[in-house]
């Protein structure tokens, strides 16, 4: 069973931009960097992927599940259950503390909180693993420097190992040496999870510690006429 | 993690605007609150200006009009019962008690009330509280008067000061009965009731007063000393009003029947809770308006806190986007915010009920004893209750105009924020 399969689907915004995806295939488990600037399409994209906005038409497998026929709630509840998210920065809600940040997919995902249990100690153990210091759990977020931020938001998509972790530019807010001690804890992590892990950047460094390389040109058609 | 935490967490992290916004509501509570305790104190109040009498009766009028001269003192009686009426009813075997009163003089403004000394016995105010003396007793010689406690505070009178009556009801017009002055024998306990604002002499002492005077003013070159009236036959020829008391509650409809249909002469009796909700629904307009006022503060405050909500939502757009992301629906999003502003309303409810007992325990004996307003603090009422529920109500409500907001931005914006 592929983790992500999506088949002919396009989506468009009221703004006439919209984008037509004909195939994209990963398995379980499997790691991709999809390459591809800044306003290509890539957040439309993710927004697809996690069925945020349900494409106009088309298919697109999640863990087995076409979410596309999936609506409103339904379609969210698939979400919090299937992804782990983490975003360029600014991931935490800066007045959580870092272990309430990360307990948070399991508010809308019983599978995760069932597998994350006991979730607190689960937290706990997630975010040593990546590298952030006891002291600090009970910090609020906003306390934390960006790179620990990174890790915290990692730490909370991989809580209750969901099937897929996607991942937008995560270290394009980071320096080198904090860039890569991330990814090594990040592909660490789920390494152990079996999750597989889709991971957009512009960043071509980084290829070589993935399995599968795609150009976002290659999958996706944008076309930005305007509204008529 | 629950959504009300969540909740609490994200307000705590605004918490000046937050708090601010619920201390607006609190006292928009309060004031509501104290408005509507103050209307039932007063209407209570009023209700009780007058109780344990049966009927009240007088010549043929309007029941307001009479409850009007007899008990608050207001206005004048267009005519008088005769003393033959007066002795016939108090024979009734009905009747347990009767009191006369006997109007028409004042001092200083205030209104002179000739009566017995069964008034100070049988008047009865605020659920069947008896008229008490704060200093001296009953008048008991032609000459005594005792005065209400604010004619005593007022004029700073003590027993034993020396007052002069006049003729007429109103301050200075009427020409003194300064031939015969009262000796102060007795000072009432306040009550909060027109009881105060009156000087007591007894039926006699009216008579007496008026015996060398005929329609508004004195007999020319008749003069009759102090000293010669006590000698003199002081029977009545007219009384007021009188006050009833009935032997068996029962009776007092078919009494009532019989005095409106007194053959002698035309009279009225009433039933003076009647007649006093009579008159409350006719002064109740200005207590439904300061109702309806302080109705309006609620809900600008409530309008106060959806602006507040609604001002912060677009710096919020990023944490609603982290919720989205990780799993909630907009719908959760919506809930979220209503969960917010029922927070907000709710401390603000409770605040508001705290400020109110703060305020009633500061205040309650101020108002008693300035303004005969007694105020019973006791726990919040089902009415009262049912009133911050729906004020909390409101809060939630309200709170669906930032949530539905917050609906279509979290829709729109998905996982990104666009800005």
């Amino acid at each position: 069973m592929p983790a992500i399969a999506i088949r002919d689907a396009a989506f468009s915004w009221g703004s006439g931009f919209s984008i037509e995806i004909d195939a994209f295939e990963m398995c379980t488990g499997e790691r991709v960097l999809l390459l591809g600037p800044s306003g290509g399409g890539k957040s439309t994209f993710l927004n697809l992927v996690a069925g945020i906005v349900p494409p106009s038409r088309g298919h697109i497998g999640i863990l087995g599940t076409d979410i596309a026929t999936l609506r409103g709630a339904r379609a969210d509840a698939y979400r919090a259950d299937s992804f782990g998210i983490i975003f360029q920065q600014f991931n935490l809600l800066p007045w959580l503390s870092a272990r309430d940040n990360t307990l948070i997919p399991l508010r809308f995902s019983k599978q995760r909180r069932k597998r994350a249990m006991p979730a607190r100690d689960t937290a706990e153990r997630l975010l040593a693993a990546l590298g952030i210091d006891p002291a600090l759990f009970r910090q609020p977020a906003g306390q934390l420097s960006v790179g620990q931020q990174q890790r915290v938001a990692a730490a909370r998509a991989l809580i209750g190992t969901p099937g897929i972790i996607l991942a937008d530019e995560p270290t394009s807010a980071l320096d080198r040496a904090n860039a890569t001690t991330f990814l090594d804890l990040l592909f660490a992590e789920i390494e152990g999870a079996g999750s597989a892990l889709l991971m957009v950047s512009h960043d071509e460094a980084l290829a070589g510690a993935f399995d599968r390389v795609v150009r976002l040109e290659d999958i996706l058609r944008v076309d930005r006429r305007a509204a008529a | 993690m629950s959504l009300l935490r969540l909740a609490v967490l994200s307000l705590w992290n605004r918490r000046l605007t937050a708090l601010l916004t619920m201390l607006g509501i609190a006292l928009s509570v309060t004031l509501f609150l104290s408005v509507e305790k103050l209307r039932t104190g007063a209407r209570e109040s009023f209700a009780n200006t007058i109780s344990g009498t049966d009927l009240i009766i007088g010549a043929r009028s309007g029941d307001v009009q009479l409850l009007l001269y007899s008990v608050f003192r207001i206005g004048n009686a267009t005519n008088n019962i005769t003393w033959e009426s007066y002795r016939d009813i108090a024979a009734q075997r009905e009747v347990d008690w009767i009191v006369p009163i006997s109007l028409g003089d004042s001092h200083r403004g205030y209104r002179v009330v000739g009566t017995t000394p069964g008034f100070f016995e049988h008047y009865r105010y605020r659920r069947d509280t008896g008229l008490s003396f704060a200093e001296g007793q009953p008048f008991d010689d032609l000459f005594d008067t005792v005065i209400g406690a604010d004619v005593a505070a007022s004029l700073g009178y003590r027993p034993d000061t020396q007052i002069v009556l006049s003729h007429g009801s109103g301050e200075g017009t009427g020409a003194a009965h300064d031939d015969k002055p009262f000796r102060v024998t007795g000072i009432l306990e306040k009550t909060g009731t027109p009881v105060d604002r009156a000087v007591y002499v007894s039926l006699e002492a009216i008579e007496a007063i008026h015996i060398d005077w005929q329609g508004g003013g004195r007999i020319q070159g008749l003069s009759i000393p102090a000293e010669r009236v006590r000698n003199m036959t002081l029977t009545p020829k007219t009384v007021t009003a009188a006050l009833v008391g009935l032997k068996s509650r029962m009776a007092t409809f078919r009494f009532q029947r019989f005095v409106n249909d007194y053959e002698e002469e035309p009279l009225t009796a009433i039933l003076p809770g009647v007649a006093l909700t009579n008159l409350w629904s006719l002064v109740g307009v200005a207590e439904r308006a300061l109702g309806a006022v302080s109705l309006m503060v609620v809900v600008t405050a409530i309008l106060g806190l959806v602006t507040t909500l609604l001002a912060t939502l677009e710096e919020r757009r990023r944490e609603m986007a982290i919720l989205r992301a990780n799993g909630a629906s907009p719908g959760t999003i919506a809930v979220l915010l209503m969960a917010e502003s029922g927070l907000i309303t709710f401390m603000g409810a409770l605040f508001g009920l705290g400020f109110l007992y703060a305020l009633l325990f500061a205040i309650q004996p101020l108002l008693d004893s300035r303004f005969g307003l007694y105020l019973e603090i006791d726990p919040p009422s089902i009415r009262d209750w049912t009133i911050l529920g729906a004020i909390v109500l409101a809060g939630i409500f309200a709170g669906l105009i930032p949530a539905w907001r917050a609906y279509r931005c979290s829709l729109a914006d998905g996982m990104s924020i666009r800005s």
